[in-house]
């Protein structure tokens, strides 16, 4: 994260010197051109057709891999050294580049292709007075351009006018932030009055002056200057390209950034490199190789020098030295031979393989149907395809709560009104009965209006309505009323209703199915259909809902004249400020709010007070005074809500049912056994969460104890967790035991870990926003990840984004486990990119979660199909497949070492040439390709009825140092047999017609010969899974090695190519000697069952949880999958408001009276955001997304 | 990655429901249980005993009789002469003698081994031109650059063959001689052909093109390689088609051997006339030696090795005993994983999850 931000910070800095302000002048280019801003035109494609070679090579031999194959290359060239023709390492560097290259350049080829259509889309420019069709490419800045419905936004433009009343558009920003709701944005007055005056736009000479190109997108600051008059400009007024005009006519708008400098551009493409810890172990032992292969040159060279001076010397006469060589130098000569032959130690085909394995398992996940959502045609995607293995590595679990946990989809539940309940069904002895599918609804027909997906089961309550009871009639005027929905009715009664948060949709829809519509508003009205009958309302004032406040007011005006303040908000907040009249009420409705907390259902209060008409005109008169002035203005106009809001009447309270997700209890309760930590990190209320917590099964009665804590200085929290520490562990040391180590490359990453420590029984955590801010501070970190960890849930409550990713970067930082961040909406974002691993719901709060995530579905509970199946598999493949090729290679070259010491040194192969070229690209790779792909333990439903198998994988047993080293003793061990049983079986000995078998090329044959088998038969042994495709690759390896090995030692390629393939005839003379096979199969057997006797001599002393549940796989039939549980009542009574924690729509409801200050109200609301401790403040994250939605609500 | 398909509809983007796609591929999982393994180990070490048994037999029906010449009697005389270069041209031979005590019954191969002479070193192996030796005019003129130095003498003729390979090639020739009960000395015949692959005499190896001419016309405008005595078209002066190229004995020397110590075919007992019908009699023999090759630069020694072969070639004791101690590895594996099982695993509690 940190060098994230720098990395920024220096974006900036250097966008800074680059240009400072953009000044740009409408309808004049020739000013425009003198800044050098670039036009509209966009290249997305990396190359063309003359830079492709160079650049992609150049790209390509940044890797470390490649760059040290083209090393290799050259240092064959060198004839003193070259110890292997140059094809060896031309050939698969010349295929893997290839293979890369030819990737890349379709890659590019798309990219040109949709740079060109969307280069080449017209737009009308305005230009000399006129209109005409221009291609994208070629607007400017400083053109005004016009845009029709439906089409795409050009460039990012100030909107200067539109056919709407008020100067709107509508947009919808699907291709920028992937949010499919239509977004409202507004022209200033003064440009806005010329309308589609064509002349009055070519005389438009306006100034914008604003800031440079930059990629946020929920931010714009510029000003306006036309006719000496400066106009503030902000994102409401701008149109950013990638956004589509919708049910607007037309408008007009000033390009202000063009093509590269839009702010969709200069999104696009910074995604930083998430990179899994698997690849950074590779590194590692890439480079371990490397000394390692450095080593063994050396060991080579010095053998090298000492034979040279003792048998060397003493054969010059056979075979002097070439010119200028001598003992010393032919030594040196032979180490870089030998970096040449040895060289396959370091894979070149490692990167390519892996990168193919972890492509290919993505894409198992993008089409696992377990995983697909069919209620909005939602598959799972694998949006990063590098990290598939860490999947089987989580240790840590971040969980959003809203929308990732729950629905997100509030319904209308329950209400108390004037003291009686409503919602609940008793039978005839007074129980009450649980309301299932069957349970017959409440029939909405009668009202034309009804929204027919509402669902009620209380026929009492429309009884109650029918009867025209009063307070019943008030409660759903006031739902229908106060609110800051937004009505769309397309059609005549099709109403749809916008609403800033889901439960304020929830009550709205409710009332309207009750018989109060709420149909449309305008700034100062709002039109209600009450009972069939259409009353329009004159909007006096919003008194909108903050997080200090938590409560909303509206005070109306009926056709009557009656004036009205309609309040609703959390409980103790309205209980504040109610008459003492309604004291006996207050008494019944906190006994059903109890109830209603008690099932975990979102509550609000609702009252209202009749206004004299009086009163309301002095209080407007202050009202005004206050929201224009400059000094204090929030400060008070806080004290004159507080003021009208008091001395209310109590009407009752309504009960918003925050749905769960299907099967979230169950998946938390299989990750749990998976031994994966679950945090819910959410910016609810605590009881909200807490209540959560108890639904969806994290919290459970059962717990020991579950701590709280919510201290608000630094030394509380302090004490508060030392406690619980203390409580939980109290033999645990005071300070935490901190293991340094050093890790990474060259080891320059320090690491501390804070180890885990025992905890009997489990424990909770609960802990707020304020508790955190101290506990995330320097000297209280460790204190607070220590006793988080003891605990089996932590739920962090009222956190702010910044806060979600330090929470996570806190764990990452102590822990070295691996964490994955879960989450829907805007505000996850930074926990998402901050974790190892990003899930994103695709659900309802938009997609911004999902555009920054790793990997995305539909629904919470596919996460265990993503860990204990798709994870765990992944890891075991790519484990799986490292250590076979390592072991390949590594027994690969091994065999020249021991030969070596046969050839004097002389950096002599064992095998043809055109076997080593062959080895790893042809005859090795498709069946550990197979195995790699392919491969599963056990299957998925075995994987979900032993969640304890996905302990291995967060332990890292199956891949790591040690597992290398032993892999690499395998190596030597198979390598020995590989080179000596040939070797003692062959040199001294002759064919059955007494001819020669002991010679070189018959001799690396067998050995060639042997390798191969062996390796095969090593992996069979690996593969647990044996598909058709597996056989087909292993046995067509083999009979492709076959195949090739007779035709390259045939006449023909011979006498074709006679210097290339000098080992005519070697197979059809050796591979027809019986003592060939004997050899052959010795060596099998020697390689292979040493590894299957000491494979079953673990299995049957030392089982790993695979092996016993492979083992009963093997005995047992699947158990029929354990019935789905009843979701569990809670009994506890726990209160539970909650609203949503933010700014409602209140200012923009109202907005043409407010207007003009709202810029200055909101840059008052940022900068106080800054702190991660403003938490009544609306959120930094939330507040970008709201405010664009907000527009919309005009 | 979302594929996008011609589908429509509410369910367009489901993925399909084949068994590849869901990883639901029918497949074999075999384990590692003792009602396989166990068995396994078993007949594995009965069938190494087997082989085992059986090879032991076969090479014990063979006969070898190996004799190292380098300093023996009277060659000791010419090891020293060899230990001076200035001797090189100088001719020198020796006998040496041996009985043997029982007959060689069927072929009987006759081969010179070297000990401690490196054909497989990096330069020496390549140092050769396959396209000259198959007799290609370009390459026969214009040796390959790895022949150096021995691709052409001081006044530029190129060498035929070139290479350090056929340079040093083994010019010791031997006359085996019999000495049966009460007759003279006899010679014992020896084939001095057909001891190469087929593959070589007729694909790999080929003289250049002679159209009319004699070998030696062929081969003007080359040399012979500095340390042979002859040019190439006349190595066997005898057998006008053993010659060039193609010539067995040159052929068989540069089939290079993987290994320092090696053997290579001389000749086959030519079993046309009695006494050697049925192999080599028992009883005493002497070897002439044309002793020329040195080995005293490279602590070498030179050996002749004389062997009956059966289907499984030579006499090699190293597979036959090599099975026989797997067989037992095995089998003792076997019975350790037998007795493992036997106390962990054959209750299955151990697998209790």
């Amino acid at each position: 994260m940190g060098s994230v931000v720098s990395c920024f910070r220096r974006l900036c800095v250097e966008e800074k010197k680059k240009e400072e302000e953009r000044l740009l002048r409408a309808n004049d280019r020739q000013f425009n051109l003198s800044y050098h801003y670039v036009n509209n035109a966009i290249r997305t494609s990396k190359y063309n057709i003359f830079t492709f070679l160079p650049l992609n090579l150049f790209e390509q031999f940044r890797r470390l891999a490649n760059a040290y194959f083209l090393f290799l290359f050259f240092l064959q060239l060198i004839p003193q050294v070259s110890s292997l023709s140059w094809y060896t390492t031309a050939v698969p560097l010349v295929l893997v580049l290839s293979i890369t290259a030819v990737k890349d350049a379709t890659d590019d080829i798309n990219r040109h292709k949709s740079d060109n259509q969307v280069n080449n889309r017209k737009v009308e420019v305005l230009i000399d007075g006129e209109l005409r069709k221009e291609k994208w490419m070629n607007v400017q800045v400083g053109d005004i351009i016009r845009l029709e419905n439906n089409q795409f936004v050009t460039a990012d433009l100030l909107l200067l006018s539109s056919s709407e009343p008020l100067n709107l558009v509508y947009v919808e920003t699907a291709e920028l932030d992937g949010e499919t709701n239509l977004k409202v944005k507004q022209a200033l007055t003064v440009t806005g009055e010329m309308g589609d005056n064509i002349d009055e736009l070519a005389a438009f000479d306006g100034e914008v002056r604003c800031e440079p190109p930059n990629n946020r997108l929920d931010k714009f600051k510029g000003t306006l200057t036309l006719k000496e008059q400066t106009y503030a400009l902000d994102n409401d007024k701008v149109l950013l390209r990638g956004c589509t005009l919708r049910n607007t006519e037309w408008c007009f708008g000033l390009v202000i950034f063009g093509g590269p400098d839009t702010k969709l551009m200069q999104n696009s493409g910074k995604t930083t490199f998430k990179r899994t810890s698997i690849d950074h172990l590779m590194n590692v032992l890439v480079l371990c190789i490397f000394g390692f292969l450095a080593f063994m040159c050396s060991v080579m060279a010095i053998g090298n020098a000492i034979w040279e001076a003792r048998e060397g010397s003493v054969f010059l006469a056979f075979l002097p030295y070439e010119a200028g060589v001598n003992a010393t130098l032919s030594s040196f000569l032979s180490f870089w031979s030998y970096i040449i032959v040895l060289n396959t130690v370091v894979p070149i085909s490692l990167y390519v393989s892996v990168e193919i394995i972890r492509l290919g398992n993505s894409f198992f996940i993008d089409w696992d149907r377990k995983m697909y959502y069919p209620k909005n045609d939602t598959p799972a995607q694998a949006r990063t395809t590098t990290l598939n293995e860490e999947l089987g590595q989580i240790k840590y679990i971040f969980s959003d709560k809203t929308g990732t946990l729950t629905q997100n989809i509030m319904t209308f539940n329950k209400c108390s009104i004037n003291g009686q309940a409503y919602g609940d069904l008793y039978d005839f002895s007074g129980q009450r009965v649980e309301i299932t599918e069957k349970t017959q609804k409440v029939d909405f027909s009668r009202n034309p209006l009804a929204d027919p997906k509402f669902v009620f089961h209380d026929h009492s309550l429309q009884e109650t309505m029918k009867e025209g009871n009063p307070e019943a009639e008030a409660f759903f005027r006031l739902l229908a009323l106060c609110h800051t929905v937004m009505s769309e009715e397309k059609k005549e009664g099709e109403l749809y209703y916008q609403a800033q948060s889901p439960d304020e949709g929830a009550l709205v829809t409710a009332a309207r199915n009750f018989g109060f519509v709420f149909r449309s508003r305008t700034p100062e009205t709002i039109t209600v259909m009450e009972m069939g009958r259409q009353v329009v309302y004159e909007l006096v004032a919003v008194l909108d809902f903050n997080n200090v406040r938590k409560r909303m007011s509206v005070i109306v005006r009926s056709p009557q004249g009656k004036i009205t303040l309609f309040c609703k908000g959390a409980d103790t907040i309205i209980y504040e400020r109610l008459h003492p009249s309604c004291d006996k009420l207050k008494k019944v409705t906190t006994g059903h709010l109890n109830e209603y907390a008690g099932d975990g259902l979102r509550t609000l209060v609702l009252a209202y007070k009749n206004l004299d008409e009086g009163y309301l005109e002095e209080w407007r008169q202050r009202h005004h005074e206050a929201s224009t002035a400059m000094e204090g203005r929030e400060e008070r106009l806080d004290q004159l809500y507080e003021e009208i809001e008091k001395d209310m009447v109590l009407l009752g309270a309504s009960a918003v049912e925050d749905k769960l997700q299907d099967g979230v209890p169950q998946t938390i309760e299989q990750l749990a056994k998976a031994d994966i930590k679950i945090w819910v990190l959410t910016g609810d209320k605590q009881e909200t969460a807490e209540n959560i917590g108890y639904s969806c099964n994290m919290l459970r009665e059962e717990m020991k104890d579950i701590f709280i804590v919510a201290a608000n200085t630094a030394e509380g929290v302090k004490e508060e967790l030392q406690n619980a520490r203390r409580k939980m562990c109290p033999e645990g040391a005071e300070e935490p035991v901190v293991m340094r180590s050093r890790a990474g490359l060259f080891w320059l990453k320090k690491t501390e870990t804070v180890q885990d420590e025992k905890v009997d029984g489990e424990y909770g955590l609960v802990i707020n926003g304020h508790s955190l801010a101290f506990g995330l501070e320097k000297d209280l970190e460790l204190e607070l990840l220590r006793t988080a960890c003891m605990c089996q849930t932590v739920i962090c409550c009222r956190v702010t984004p910044l806060q979600k990713a330090q929470v996570v970067e806190l764990v990452k930082k102590y822990k070295q486990a691996i964490t994955l961040a879960i989450g829907d909406g805007a505000n996850d974002v930074s926990m998402i990119k901050a974790a190892h691993i990003g899930v994103g719901i695709s659900g309802q709060e938009g997609m911004q979660a999902v555009l920054s995530s790793d990997f995305s579905f539909a629904q919470f509970r596919y996460l265990q199909r993503l860990l204990l199946v798709h994870g765990r598999w992944s890891y075991l493949r790519m484990c799986k497949f490292l250590c076979y090729f390592f072991y390949k290679n590594f027994t690969f070259t091994f065999v020249h070492f021991w030969y070596a010491f046969f050839c004097g040194f002389s950096a002599q192969t064992v095998y043809d040439e055109w076997f080593i070229t062959l080895y790893n690209l042809v005859y090795t790779s498709l069946p550990v390709l197979g195995l790699s792909i392919f491969d599963q333990d056990v299957n998925d439903r075995w994987s979900f009825q032993y969640p304890q198998l996905y302990s291995p994988g967060q332990q890292n047993m199956y891949f790591s140092k040690r597992a290398f080293v032993r892999c690499m003793m395998h190596s030597c061990y198979s390598s020995l047999i590989l080179f000596f049983i040939p070797w003692a079986a062959m040199h001294d000995t002759v064919r059955d017609d007494g001819k020669d078998i002991a010679d070189y090329q018959s001799f690396a044959l067998l050995a060639q010969t042997c390798l191969l088998i062996v390796v095969n038969m090593q992996l069979c042994l690996d593969t647990h899974y044996w598909t058709a495709i597996n056989q087909f690759f292993v046995w067509g390896s083999l009979a492709a090695y076959f195949a090739i090995t007779f035709t390259m030692y045939s006449n023909g390629m011979f006498l074709i190519f006679t210097s290339a393939f000098p080992f005519i005839g070697t197979a059809r003379n050796s591979l027809n000697q019986p003592n060939v096979w004997l050899t052959i199969f010795l060596t099998t057997l020697l390689c292979i069952l040493p590894v299957v006797a000491f494979r079953f001599i673990f299995i049957q002393l030392r089982p790993t949880i695979n092996d016993k549940v492979r083992h009963k796989v093997g005995k047992e039939a699947l158990p029929a999958p354990a019935p789905r549980r009843p979701a569990r009542r809670i009994s506890t009574r726990r209160s539970g408001y909650a609203f949503s924690h933010s700014q409602g729509y209140g200012d923009l409801v109202t907005s043409r009276k407010f207007l003009l200050k709202r810029p200055l109200k909101r840059q008052v609301l940022f900068t106080q955001t800054d702190s991660p401790l403003a938490q009544n403040k609306p959120q930094h994250y939330r507040t970008i997304r709201e405010e664009v939605e907000e527009s919309q609500s005009l | 990655m979302a594929k996008t398909k011609g589908k429509s509809g509410p369910l367009a983007r489901r993925p399909d429901n084949s068994a590849f796609k869901q990883q639901r591929l029918p497949a074999w999982s075999p384990m590692l249980t003792a009602n396989t393994v166990l068995p396994f180990f078993y007949l594995m070490a009965l069938i190494c005993l087997l082989l085992g048994v059986w090879l032991l037999l076969t090479v014990q029906s063979t006969q070898e009789m190996k004799l190292d010449y380098t300093e023996a009697g009277a060659c000791s005389k010419c090891f020293e002469k060899r230990k001076n270069v200035s001797n090189a041209a100088q001719a020198c031979s020796c006998t040496v003698v041996f009985s043997t005590e029982k007959a060689f019954k069927g072929d009987v191969f006759f081969y010179y081994g070297l000990r401690n002479f490196h054909q497989n070193l990096r330069r020496y192996m390549k140092s050769k031109d396959d396209g000259q030796m198959l007799g290609r005019r370009m390459n026969l003129k214009n040796p390959t650059s790895y022949c150096e130095p021995y691709a052409r003498d001081p006044n530029g003729l190129p060498i035929a063959p070139c290479g350090a390979v056929a340079n040093s090639i083994f010019n010791d020739s031997f006359i085996l001689k019999y000495h049966g009960a009460g007759v003279a000395a006899r010679r014992v015949p020896l084939l001095r052909t057909g001891i190469t692959w087929y593959t070589d005499k007729n694909i790999k190896f080929r003289n250049p093109s002679t159209e009319n001419q004699t070998l030696a016309e062929a081969f003007e405008g080359t040399t012979k390689p500095p340390y042979w005595r002859s040019p190439v078209y006349e190595l066997d002066v005898r057998d006008p088609l053993n010659n060039g190229f193609i010539n067995e004995d040159l052929i068989v020397w540069m089939r290079e051997a993987a290994f320092p110590n090696f053997k290579k075919l001389y000749g086959v007992l030519d079993r046309a006339e009695e006494p050697f019908t049925s192999g080599l009699p028992a009883g005493s023999y002497s070897i002439d030696i044309s002793y020329n090759f040195p080995v005293q630069y490279f602590r070498g020694r030179k050996e002749v090795v004389l062997t009956t072969l059966t289907w499984f070639g030579g006499q090699n004791h190293f597979l036959p005993i090599a099975y026989l101690i797997t067989s037992g590895l095995i089998f003792l594996l076997a019975v350790v994983l037998t007795v493992v099982w036997w106390k962990f695993g054959k209750d299955g509690k151990n697998m209790e999850a």
